[in-house]
Parts: C-alpha cells; structure tokens; sequence
C-alpha cells in the first residue's frame, strides 16, 4: 500500500495484523514510540489526515491512501533519519522553553497530542491529556509548555551553576530525533521471545521443542538444558556479592508465575511469539508460598530448596531458608525507652507493591561487533555493572564485552537489575547474529520487578512533651522469589528512617523473605518509603497524643548537626552533616502551608492537613565510583566522557554546567557523552542518586585537571606563568593576549570520585486534602514540598525531579497496586488495570529548596532523585487523619478501600 | 499492538460480501480493543468499515446510531431540542476511559459488544430503551434490547457470525428527563458505579445501573419512590451475585456508591417536579 508520512510518500507492506505504530517504526519514523503498546499511554500519538491517534492501536491498512504525521513531521516534510530540523513547531518550542519532559519517551506522543488541541481542551488539560501518560515529570512542566510559560535561561554568560539551562538533548527530544534504545535499524536482526511459567512453583519435568523449531522463522529454542549453570543476581551492585546468586538464565525450578521458561529466537517477532506458542512444557507442580506472612513457618514450601540443587554449595545460612536477609540492632535500650514513655503509640503499616512503569520497557539488542566483541546496547541504569556480571556469566574478559546505552526511557531504579543481557548475551554468542529483545508491558508487570511490599510495625515512645524515648521498627519485607535487592532494601529501609531522629533508645528487627510471587527490587526510595510511611504515620498520632503540632515534634526530636547520626547500631560509618537544611525545610513548608490554596469541592467534604518529612544518605554506603574523561578537542570544544546514563535524572545538564563552570566556558560548548563501557574504565552506575554527587564530582573534578592542564600548557607556550593566565569561553586570555582553544587542544584529563564521605539530605512534604465524607474520594487542596539539595545546580531541573517524585509517590499512594491473587498470578497486567496518575491526578506543587551549600558534594550539591518519593504517603496519610480522624495504614489510600473507614471515624466523631 | 496470529482481513464493501463467519474471526470496528491487547486466538478480521453505514439517523421513531458510529461523532450529535434526554451523551461519551484520541476511533457498536460492566455507551443505550439490531449469518435481522443483548463481563447475545449492525433509541425515551452520576477510583479512571435515572411525562422513574453490576440492571417505578422503596428495591435488585469485582472498584463500595446515586437522581428528578 501507498501512504504519506511527514510528507513522503512511502510504499508499505503491513502484515493484516499490523498496527500502524510498528509499520511506521519499519519506515524508519522512531519517534514513534512504543509505551503501552495497548491505547493508555499516548506515547505512539500521530496524526492521521490532521487528527490526533494512537497509532498502537490503528490498524496499519487503515492508513493506505492517507497522511500521516509523525514527531519528526510537525515541523515540516522531511525524510526518516533527517537530523534536528531548523524550524520547529510552536508547541516543540513551548517544550523546549518549558524543559516540559525528563526522560522524554512520553515526549513525541505528548508533543503531537498538544499541538493538536484546540483553545478549550487547552484549558481543561486534565480532560484533554487523560491518554498522555509521563512518568518523570509530574506534568507541572507539561502544562507550563501548553501554556506557554518558559523557564529555560537563556543567557550564555556567566557562571552556569545556578541557572536553568536546558537539557543539551532537548532539540532532539522535543523534534523526536533523540535514538532510545530500540530505535535503531539494524541488518540481520533476529527476534527473541520468552515463554513465561503459567505457575508460581514447578519443576519443568520437560520442554519439546520439535514444534517450534519446525515453524518457519523460528532459528532456535533455549532451554535450560542449554545454558551455563552459574547462579547470579538479577540486583546489580558494586559488590557483586550484595545480592544473593539465586537465579540462573533458565531454571529447571519456577519460583513465580511469569518466571522464563524458554527461549525463541526467531526472524520476526511473531515467529519468535508463535514459536513460544508451540512449546509443549510437562511441569510437575509444587505447592506455592504466596503470603509472606508465613513465609516463615515451619511447613512453609521453600523456596530455594538446597535439595534442588544437589552439588552446588549451600547457600548463606539463615534460620529459615525462606529468609533472603535480615537486619537486627539495638542501641541504648527499648523496653526501658518504652516504660518510661508517657505517651506509647504502636501500629502496623502496610505499603503495597508497585511498578516503576518507565515508559521505554526493558529490552536490549545484542551483537557481535566488527571487533568480534559482545556488544550490547541496553535500556538500563548500570551498563559497566551489567559487563561485568557478563563476563562472569559467559567467563569473558572485560575488553570482550560493551554494553552501551542510547538514551534511556526512565528507570526509577527497576533497570538497576539485570532482566534481559543474560538471556541476549547468551543467544547472540550462540548464534553469532543479531538479537533483541523488548519486553511487552504485559511482561513488565508480571514478570520484571517492583518495589518491596512491607509490613513495618511501629512502636514509638515519648515524654509528656514529646520527646521521644524510644523507637523500634518489627519489618517483614516480601522478596518475592529472588533475593535480588533484598539485603540492600532491608537494611536501607531500616536505617535513615531511624537516624533522622535523635532517640536514646533505638531497635530495629527486619526480614526480607522469599515467597513464590514476582521479585522485587530496587525502587526509587531504596525500602525508605514504605518505612518512613510507617514511622511519619506514627509520629503524627504521637504529636497528637503529645499535644503537639507535626512540626514541632519535628524540631524537637530531628536529628541536629552535632549530633551523632544512629539508625540501629553504633558501628561508625562515614555519613556525615555535610549541610543541614531541614530546620529551613520545616519552616518553608510550615509557612507556606498557612496559604489555604483550593477550596473544597463541596461544602459537605472534610479538610485537614498533613505533614511528613524525610532524610536520605545522599549516597548508597561501601563505595559507589565513578569516572570521567574531559577533552579540550581540537576544534577548541569540550568532549566529557562519563559513565552514567541519562535517563531522565538530568544529569547530564548538570555534568555539562559543572564542566563548563570548571572550565570557564559556555556549557554549549561542553560535549557529554555517556553510558558506554568502552568511554570510561569504571562506573558503579546511576543509581542511589548519585548522578549529581558521585558522576558529578568525578566530572567537576576532570573538568578541573583539565583546565590546570591547559593553563600550563598555555603558559608553557607563552611562556607566561599559569596563575596569569585566564580560561575563557573560546580561549585562554593571558598576558601575552589571548590563545583560542581550537590551538591547544587536544588536551586530555580525569577525573574520578569513590562517593565517600556521604552527607544527608532532607524533604519534607505537606498537603492540605479535602475528602468526601461517603464516597472516600481524596481532592489534594494544597501541596507543598521543601528540599534540602545543597546548593542547586540547576533549579528547573531540580524542581523538575522533585515533581516527578512526588507525583509518581502519590500514584503509590492514591492509586497503584500490582495485584497478586491468591494463586499467585500478577492480576495487573496493563496500565488500564495499573493506573499511574495522569494529568488530573497531580496538583501542582510549590517546591522550595533550603538555601544550604554541601562541603562535600560537588560545589555545594546534595542528591535529590529518590528523596522526593519518600515523605508523600504519609504526609497524605496525615492529611486525610486531620481532616477525616481516620488513621489509614495501608497504601493505596483508592476510595473503594477508605470510605469505610473514613465513615466510621466520621461517624464516631 | 500488532496482532500476529492474523492472517487475513477481509474488507467487505456491502453486506453480500460478507465473510461466511469462522472460529478465530473478529469483526474490525475501531480497532480500539482489539488491537489493545494480545489476541491469540484471531486469524481474521472482517473490516466494517467498508459497509458505509451512517452513523446517526434521526427519525420520527428515534436515533438509529449505526455499530460504526465512533464516539466523537456521537459526541458532537445536535439533537433535536425536545429529546431533553439526548443530554445524556456528553456524559456517557467522557466516561470512557479513553482520551479523545480513541473517541476518533472507537465505535458505539465496539462498546457494547466488548460488554465491559464500565461501557459507558451500554448505559446509555439501555438507559434508552435501546434496541439493538443484529445482522445474522442467515442474511435476517434480529432485534434485541440492550438489557437483553448484553449478558455479563465480556459476555454479549451475538450468535457466532452475528453482527451488531446499530442501536435505535425510541422517541419516547429521548423526550425524558435525565440525570446521571458516576464515580472511578482516579480522576478520569474506568467507572466504578454508574447510575442513570430517567423520568417520563406519566411521572415514572427509572433508574439503569453499570459498573457496579455485571450487567446493566433496570429498577423502575410508577412514581417516584420514598428512600426506603428505593433501598428496597436496589437490595432486591442487587446481589452479591450481581455486584462486579475487579480492580476498579471493590463490591461493597460499588453497592455504597450506587446506593447514594440512586437516592442523589432521585432527589434531583423529584425536586424539578413532574412536568
């Protein structure tokens, strides 16, 4: 068939059952993205004969005759693999001004939606953008861009640090030019596809593949009697030895519904889909754990039974094999704490399991490399950790394996894992061709990892006052069938929630158990969430039974510089008060807060307000490195190789402004590369939200070797002395006159950091809520969030992560649950059944940042990725106590689970 | 998403050239939900997009609104002004899901025959006195009332090789008066309780529930009820066993809300009085 895209008429074959979304990405257009694949999230949105569509969903025919335009045609006709055009349509512009995206996978679809709105869907964007779905930004900087409201700085002089300049990606992220993973053609390209286990626990008595293999297309089926048998972790650390070896690239044993069974690889992806089809699988099936609950009784099944793994070395020994990790500590003493309280409060909190929903899904695409090397290039947060566990796996040396990523469709921490090189890797070194993988959403939700679900019981004691006397966190944490995370999480979890506080009497009991559901892993939030739900809950009944405001119980028991800083033990560690700015964050929220904000809905609905506030390391302990490599180039421009991915975090604008302020130049001028193993020797990863404090502090201190560099080498030739010398945007002023860089280069230095000492940062979160009476629906009134990031490289960007936190920790509040059912089975398996919020789900909220420079970060900066996430379930829990006397104790606060209880407190009052 | 198990996709230009029906056919109306998940079992579509049926036709009777009818032409309908109960549809069309976008998609006929307890184009029409007409195979028409034609979760009356070829809305039911409430776990979200009342000339009431139940459910009186006939009533009519459960909503908060939307129309059809 014949169609118009962008202009160009193009000649298709779509398959009968083709969507126009994958024949337009075989046309070359990919800027076109897959989201969903299902009609939700808006991210394929094209426009068909001038009206906006998900192109997911239009049948491919349909388009024969007709004309279509893509993100990379809003501007004007062009022809796929065209570069940034000159000209850009007004509403890319309003992006770009507005910096309305972060990762920007949403952005091709939000951008073609918006520009087809008229001036009333205009103002009502919460009806116009239900079917655009952004999980990095908390469309704050969204709507700003319809609007028209620019915040992007535009000056090029000066000192970058400070200053809201744009992403450097922004013009190819807003014209749809900005390569993803996927979005590359390549030669030869085989299809993988994965069987997934209809059962939570089973042993595979048998695989026949003869079906399969005899289908046209299907190359080859891997089983696991084809793969090496060497346990690793799906959990990527610097340590390897973090994360239990618990999973192999194909197991014999299922431990969760959704596990992999097999392997198709095939020359499309339906071959590989109907090759998966005809497998025919014997399991013999076993009784399954599903409730942690009982994970550890006596009776309950195991989940890594030594007995199926006769031979292989007994794994850590716990009390129970069903434990993946534990976590004990006692400091002073609790009992007594708790006898001597006049105020006891106890209480059990419940915080469910969620899905970090990155548009872009997991996936990789191997290949061997004209150098003969494995080369992968892959959607996730640790490309040099995921090399390195290659290696191990397949017993190759370092220099024989690349991982790389193009630009990474968000992550929040769930591409902290290993979930598809292992499976790639093995094929294409089995095949010598070509292979890819992209999960299905379908696949994210049942079977790649979410946050940990947490039981965290509470028992706080305080004196008539409210000073406390004594707290004490009993955790039970759901791994799900692999350990991956599950020390780090629960350890993490139960730490800054209880240094944040100064209290003589300090306990801690936490367990991390398998169980036969999906895994879970690393989170934005790191286990902090659901515990610091549990313990600001807690501490907000306490302030009231203290007579006390929130705040005030804040300042009295918070932890002070000078203080010693003491979660469960007293073990010295290397977190130190590099700033402190949670005296300032209490008061910016408690003033801003005495603003009433929107009225409620109806006079019948009740209002309250909530607070709740947050300390976070701001970097995760035992070392985290990272290296950087600047170039002055020839051509009198900078080159900064990092290591870590940009995925939305928005580091590399602040690895260019940090680089450009080192080197006294426009950041225009500063090049960073990212994210490729061959660019750097090491880097442990971007997460922990060390983008800005460790990737960064390695930049800032490359960037200054190399500008020493070319002040001697400038004197040298000058023959003046380097302190006399001055560099300049374009040159290095000196006293015998100025020398353009284009002269000096190329010059070369590195720059590296180990991420120790660490510092603490703070949030603190307030919001006032209207809720109905009956219907237990939650209107937030007001939102207020104040940030102690040190000193703020970036304001815009900042703010911008401290939204998208926000918002995605008011989905894990107000709306999201991955389901499991009793049997086991994942019962959420799209983001119709998963709702993340849209647009009319997030207020907008004033961000205020606390004026506070680090002495240990890079020029004064702090971590500010994951912090955001963790104050908002309770401060919204608080809320909805004040304004109701309900005290809710199990996210999600979904108004189907709350109006019972909301009308009994009523009621009851 | 792309739909691999297809095969074929036979575009008819009329009804005699309609496909003899076969297991793992689909009929192809918007394509909304076909193509918005796996679909294993298909190997066929039969495109009706070539039938070239008008989408809305006004007569003396009623509203004839074709299965093809997508939702944004439905949506931007001017009725005529006496069918007061034609404001219901600006309601039901934003209580899809779907963004505007699928509007320029998804059709009524597609909405009725998925059968989602949720479909707002279901409430509608059954809140209507909606008739349905079926092709069927043998080249007949087959009536059938929306109450009747949907029978459950994903569950329609359609005989293998029928086709929903429209719905037509009765005069009479139009010229009613209407209200309707809704509500969803997210602002937006899929209806978790959904209640249509409607009152006639003759003062009786009616009240059309969906969402909350597994099919649409049709309490009517000859006038309007007190608060306890009201209960009575909705209790009678609805079970345990009618109450749907699913991630949407949770059945006794669908029972609760469904219960205070019926006695909220009530209130608002009584207190304009019988005209």
């Amino acid at each position: 068939m014949r169609l118009t895209v962008n202009g160009l008429t193009q000649e298709a074959a779509p398959r009968p059952g083709q969507c126009l979304r994958t024949a337009l990405r075989d046309l070359g257009w990919f800027g076109v993205k897959k989201g969903c694949d299902a009609g939700d999230c808006g991210a394929c949105t094209v426009h068909l004969d001038g009206a906006p569509v998900h192109s997911c969903l239009m049948p491919a025919f349909r388009a024969e005759g007709r004309s279509v335009t893509t993100i990379e045609g809003l501007s004007g006709p062009c022809t796929p693999g065209e570069g940034v055009p000159a000209e850009c349509h007004p509403m890319q512009a309003a992006f770009l001004a507005a910096q309305g995206f972060q990762c920007g996978f949403c952005t091709p679809g939000m951008i073609m939606t918006a520009a087809a709105l008229d001036g009333g869907q205009r103002q009502d964007l919460d009806t116009a953008l239900k079917g655009n779905l952004c999980r990095c930004t908390g469309y704050r900087a969204i709507r700003d861009a319809v609007a028209g409201i620019a915040h992007v700085d535009t000056g090029a002089e000066g000192d970058p640090i400070g200053r809201n300049l744009p992403a450097p990606a922004a013009a190819e992220v807003v014209s749809g030019r900005a390569r993803f993973t996927f979005d590359t053609a390549v030669e030869g390209l085989l299809h993988l596809k994965v069987l997934r286990s209809p059962h939570p626990h089973a042993r595979i008595v048998s695989i026949d593949r003869t079906a399969a293999l005899a289908l046209p297309g299907v190359v080859a089926v891997f089983t696991h009697a084809d793969v090496p048998h060497r346990r690793f972790s799906t959990g990527r650390h610097e340590d390897p030895h973090d994360d239990a070896a618990d999973t192999l690239i194909l197991d014999s044993i299922v431990r969760f519904a959704g596990q992999r069974v097999a392997a198709v690889v095939a020359e499309s992806e339906a071959a590989a889909e109907a090759g998966c089809a005809a497998l025919v699988v014997t399991y013999e099936i076993r009784p399954a754990l599903i409730d942690p609950a009982l994970a550890l009784s006596p009776d309950a099944p195991l989940v890594h039974d030594g007995a199926d793994r006769p031979g292989e070395d007994a794994p850590p020994l716990h009390t129970h094999p069903n434990l993946a990790a534990e976590v004990h500590g006692e400091v002073g003493d609790v009992a007594a704490g708790l006898a001597q309280a006049h105020h006891v409060y106890e209480g059990e909190f419940h915080s469910q399991r969620v899905q970090h929903v990155h548009l872009e899904t997991h996936g990789c695409l191997g290949l061997i490399d004209a150098d003969g090397r494995l080369s992968l290039r892959s959607s996730t947060q640790v490309p040099f950790l995921t090399r390195d566990a290659l290696c191990a796996l397949f017993d190759l040396p370092r220099e024989r394996v690349r991982v790389a990523c193009a630009r990474v469709g968000g992550g929040f921490g769930g591409k902290q894992e290993m979930l598809t090189e292992d499976l790639v890797a093995f094929a294409v070194l089995r095949l010598g061709r070509p292979v890819k993988w992209e999960m299905t959403r379908q696949e994210q939700f049942i079977a790649s990892t979410t946050r940990h679900p947490m039981r965290v019981r509470v028992r706080l004691g305080a004196t008539r006052d409210g000073q406390l006397t004594a707290m004490a966190l009993d955790v039970l944490s759901n791994t799900g069938a692999y350990g991956n995370h599950a020390g780090g999480v629960i350890h993490h979890g139960c730490n800054e929630v209880l240094s944040a506080y100064t209290c003589p009497n300090k306990r801690v009991d936490g367990y991390a158990v398998y169980t036969h559901t999906l895994p879970a892993g690393a989170f934005r939030g790191y286990g902090l969430s659901q515990t610091i739900f549990a313990m600001e809950s807690a501490l907000d009944e306490l302030a009231r039974m203290a007579g006390l405001d929130p705040y005030a119980l804040r300042r009295r028991n918070a932890v002070r510089p000078g203080e010693p800083m003491i979660s469960n033990s007293l073990e010295p560690h290397d977190v130190t008060f590099g700033s402190y700015g949670l005296d300032q964050c209490l008061s910016l929220v408690e003033a801003a807060m005495r603003d009433p904000g929107a009225a409620p809905p109806g006079s019948d609905w009740r209002v309250g307000t909530g607070m709740a506030m947050a300390m976070i390391d701001t970097i995760p302990p035992r070392g985290h490195f990272a290296e950087a490599r600047l170039r002055l180039e020839a051509d009198g421009r900078y080159t900064a190789q990092v290591g870590t991915a940009e995925f939305g975090n928005g580091t590399t604008t602040v690895h260019r402004q940090l680089a450009a302020s080192a080197l006294g130049t426009d950041p225009a001028r500063v090049r960073v590369v990212g994210a490729d193993t061959d660019g750097v020797g090491h880097d442990t990863g971007a997460y922990g939200s060390t983008g800005t404090v460790v990737g960064g502090q390695a930049v800032l201190n490359a960037a200054q070797a190399l500008a020493r560099a070319v002040l001697v080498a400038v004197a040298e030739r000058m023959g003046a002395d380097p302190s006399a010398c001055r560099l300049a945007a374009d040159r290095v002023e000196t006293p015998a006159g100025p020398v353009p860089l284009a002269e000096l280069g190329p010059i070369e230095a590195e720059g590296r950091a180990d991420g120790s000492p660490r510092s603490v940062a703070f949030n603190v979160q307030a919001f006032r809520v209207a809720v109905h009476p009956r219907s237990g629906e939650v209107r937030i009134l007001k939102s207020v969030h104040a940030a102690d990031a040190g000193r703020v490289i970036n304001p815009m960007q900042c703010r911008g992560q401290i939204e998208g936190g926000i918002a995605q920790a008011l989905g894990a509040a107000l709306s999201e649950e991955v389901i499991v059912d009793g049997a086991g089975q994942v019962v959420t398996q799209s983001l119709r059944g998963y709702p993340i919020p849209a647009c009319a789900a997030v207020p907008e909220t004033e961000v205020l940042f606390a004026d506070t420079h680090d002495r240990i970060g890079p020029l004064g900066a702090k971590s500010m990725s994951e912090a955001p996430f963790n104050p908002v379930a309770a401060a919204l829990a608080n809320a909805i106590r004040d304004a109701t006397g309900a005290r809710l104790t199990a996210t999600p606060f979904r108004p189907d689970r709350i109006f019972a209880p909301i009308m009994a407190a009523i009621g009851a009052a | 998403m792309d739909l691999n198990t297809v095969e074929a996709v036979i575009r008819p230009g009329m009804r005699s050239e309609l496909p003899a029906w076969r297991p793992g056919d689909a009929w192809l109306g918007g394509g909304t939900w076909l193509f918005s998940e796996p679909q294993p079992a298909l190997h066929r579509l039969v495109d009706l997009a070539g039938l070239g049926w008008a989408p809305l036709t006004v007569t003396e009777a009623g509203l004839t609104i074709a299965a093809t009818c997508t939702i944004a032409e439905l949506n931007r309908f001017t009725p005529p002004a006496a069918w007061t109960a034609a404001g219901l549809i600006g309601p039901c069309c934003r209580a899809l899901l779907g963004s505007f976008k699928i509007w320029n998609l998804a059709t009524v006929g597609g909405n009725l025959c998925l059968a989602l307890p949720a479909g707002p184009m279901i409430a509608l029409t059954a809140a209507l006195d909606g008739t349905c007409t079926l092709w069927t195979p043998e080249g007949d028409e087959r009536p059938l009332s929306v109450l009747d034609f949907v029978r459950g979760p994903q569950e329609t009356a359609l005989r293998p090789g029928e086709i929903l070829r429209s719905i037509t809305l009765p005069t009479a039911a139009l010229t009613r008066r209407a209200a309707s409430r809704r509500i969803s776990l997210t602002p937006g979200g899929r209806s978790g309780a959904f209640v249509i009342g409607t009152r006639d000339a003759d003062g009786t009431f009616a009240l059309t529930i969906t969402a909350a139940v597994r099919r649409p459910v049709r309490i009517a009186f000859p006038r309007m009820p007190d608060e306890g006939d009201l209960r009575a009533a909705l209790d009678e009519a609805i079970t345990d066993a009618t109450l749907f459960d699913d991630i949407h909503g949770a059945p006794a908060w669908r029972r609760h809300m469904t219960g205070a939307f019926a006695l909220a129309i009530r209130d608002e059809l009584a207190r304009e009085g019988v005209s």
